[in-house]
């Protein structure tokens, strides 16, 4: 092996570590911190690093601090950037049940998500509320919502409406979402 | 013709309601076309002219503020609505009513990427943590016990009370019937129409004085020695000595007004600027 590809399998093997172990509260890993960790080079590094993840059907994703994904980030937008290791593919209904989700609070999560996309990213908690209380004891819908927040899906500000958090914007496909919805 | 009078009032009372909806707006994010801006252009023009005061102008900026907000949500509207997000968002209601659960939950499993984390002991962070046992003490070493120190206890005399501040070397009252009596001399020698400026009566040498005498001049306007007579336009403000202290002025209800005695307003007054 040369040494230049030697210092790369060195870096993704340090990349691997500070993206799939959680060392803060929220997963991932701020652009600045993996500068740090693997120099300025580490946008190459997760390139080679998104490259192998695909054959294990994972990916590197970026998250910008902005809603909007960015197609030329410059690197100070990188650096302010959350990076996670995510699904690449699609869950099957039966894997759903492996990563720890009942059927009905992630319904609960897919329609909250849904209406809060249609409403042009913020909804009033009382309408989610009402539109998930056709389908879910009345009892659970308030604590449903309270665990999305919790998990990061979704924020509330001081006049109860509802917004999506960061785990949407790294988690979710909102486009294929409403298409799905739609076509059904 | 209403006289004019009525026509302020009016005015006030649709910019007071104009406020509130663009507020529920913005707030609730109700739908922003709900506005007619025409309707509430021609409004704001049409009572324009009849504001003479500070406060209705205060009041005619703030409509137009809360109006411009609301053009603007209008525009972000306009723009998602011509995105590719774009849903309706009854449509989309219908539409989650309607499907079961199975076929939402294929919906989102088809967008759905959840995120990569592991939580994982190794033997290399079980060892640290052996090794930082090892070297920590036991919590009775750390964490050793102060006793109070004792104290005895002796008699203190008057004049060490008023060293530690805890006494006052004259009564309170007393202070404030001088401090009101030289309020009286000073608004004689210095002051006109038995009122002397704030700044010139509470300014002294230092700054630690000029606040002691600020906070007396607030009990002698509080316990009725003097009154503050307010010019906001020429941004003044009097004191005046009263003849006799009195408990309640008139009928008029008392109101707290903060004056702010900053350094910086302090060496102002000093320089002569203020």
């Amino acid at each position: 092996m040369s040494k230049r590809k030697a210092v790369y399998a060195s870096k993704m093997k340090r990349a691997v570590h500070l993206l799939f172990y959680h060392r803060h509260k929220k997963p991932g890993v701020k652009g600045w911190e993996l500068r740090k960790a693997l120099g300025s080079d580490y946008p190459k590094v997760l390139k080679i690093l998104d490259d192998y993840l695909k054959t294990l059907d994972l990916q590197v994703k970026t998250v910008f601090e902005q809603e909007k994904n960015i197609e030329k980030p410059s690197l100070e937008e990188l650096d302010r950037a959350r990076f996670y290791v995510a699904l690449r593919g699609e869950l099957t209904p039966k894997e759903e049940k492996m990563i720890g989700w009942r059927i009905d609070d992630l319904a609960g999560l897919a329609i909250t998500i849904a209406y809060i996309i249609s409403k042009k990213g913020k909804a009033q908690r009382k309408e989610v509320e009402e539109l998930l209380k056709d389908k879910l004891p009345g009892w659970k819908v308030g604590l449903n919502i309270d665990r999305y927040i919790r998990y990061g899906y979704l924020a509330q500000d001081e006049n109860e409406q509802l917004f999506l958090d960061w785990r949407t914007r790294a988690e979710v496909d909102q486009k294929a979402l409403i298409e799905a919805i739609l076509s059904k | 013709m209403q006289p004019k009078k009525e026509q302020i009032k009016v005015g006030r009372e649709k910019l007071q309601r104009i406020i509130e909806t663009c507020r529920s707006i913005e707030e609730r994010s109700l739908d922003p076309f709900l506005i007619d801006i025409n309707d509430v252009v021609n409004t704001i023009k049409e009572y324009f002219p009849q504001w003479e005061i500070p406060e209705d102008l205060c009041l005619d900026a703030e409509t137009l503020h809360r109006l411009a907000s609301v053009i603007k949500l209008q525009s972000e509207w306009v723009k998602h609505r011509s995105s590719s997000l774009y849903t309706d968002p009854f449509l989309l209601e219908e539409k989650l009513t309607r499907m079961e659960k199975e076929e939402i939950i294929e919906s989102f499993l088809m967008a759905w990427h959840p995120v990569v984390g592991l939580e994982q002991i190794s033997l290399h962070s079980l060892l640290e943590a052996l090794r930082y046992w090892e070297s920590l003490l036991p919590i009775k070493e750390r964490w050793k016990q102060f006793l109070p120190a004792e104290v005895g206890t002796g008699i203190a005399t008057r004049e060490e009370l008023v060293m530690e501040k805890i006494l006052r070397d004259k009564a309170f009252s007393e202070e404030l019937e001088n401090f009101w009596l030289e309020l009286k001399k000073k608004t004689e020698e210095k002051g006109a129409d038995g009122k002397i400026l704030y700044w010139d009566f509470i300014g002294a040498e230092t700054y630690e004085e000029t606040v002691q005498r600020a906070f007396m001049t607030s009990f002698l306007i509080t316990y009725g020695y003097a009154t503050l007579e307010i010019y906001p336009l020429e941004e003044e403000t009097f004191v005046k000595p009263l003849e006799k202290p009195t408990t309640k002025l008139g009928k008029k209800q008392l109101v707290s007004i903060p004056i702010a005695v900053t350094a910086n307003e302090w060496k102002k007054w000093k320089n002569g600027v203020l």
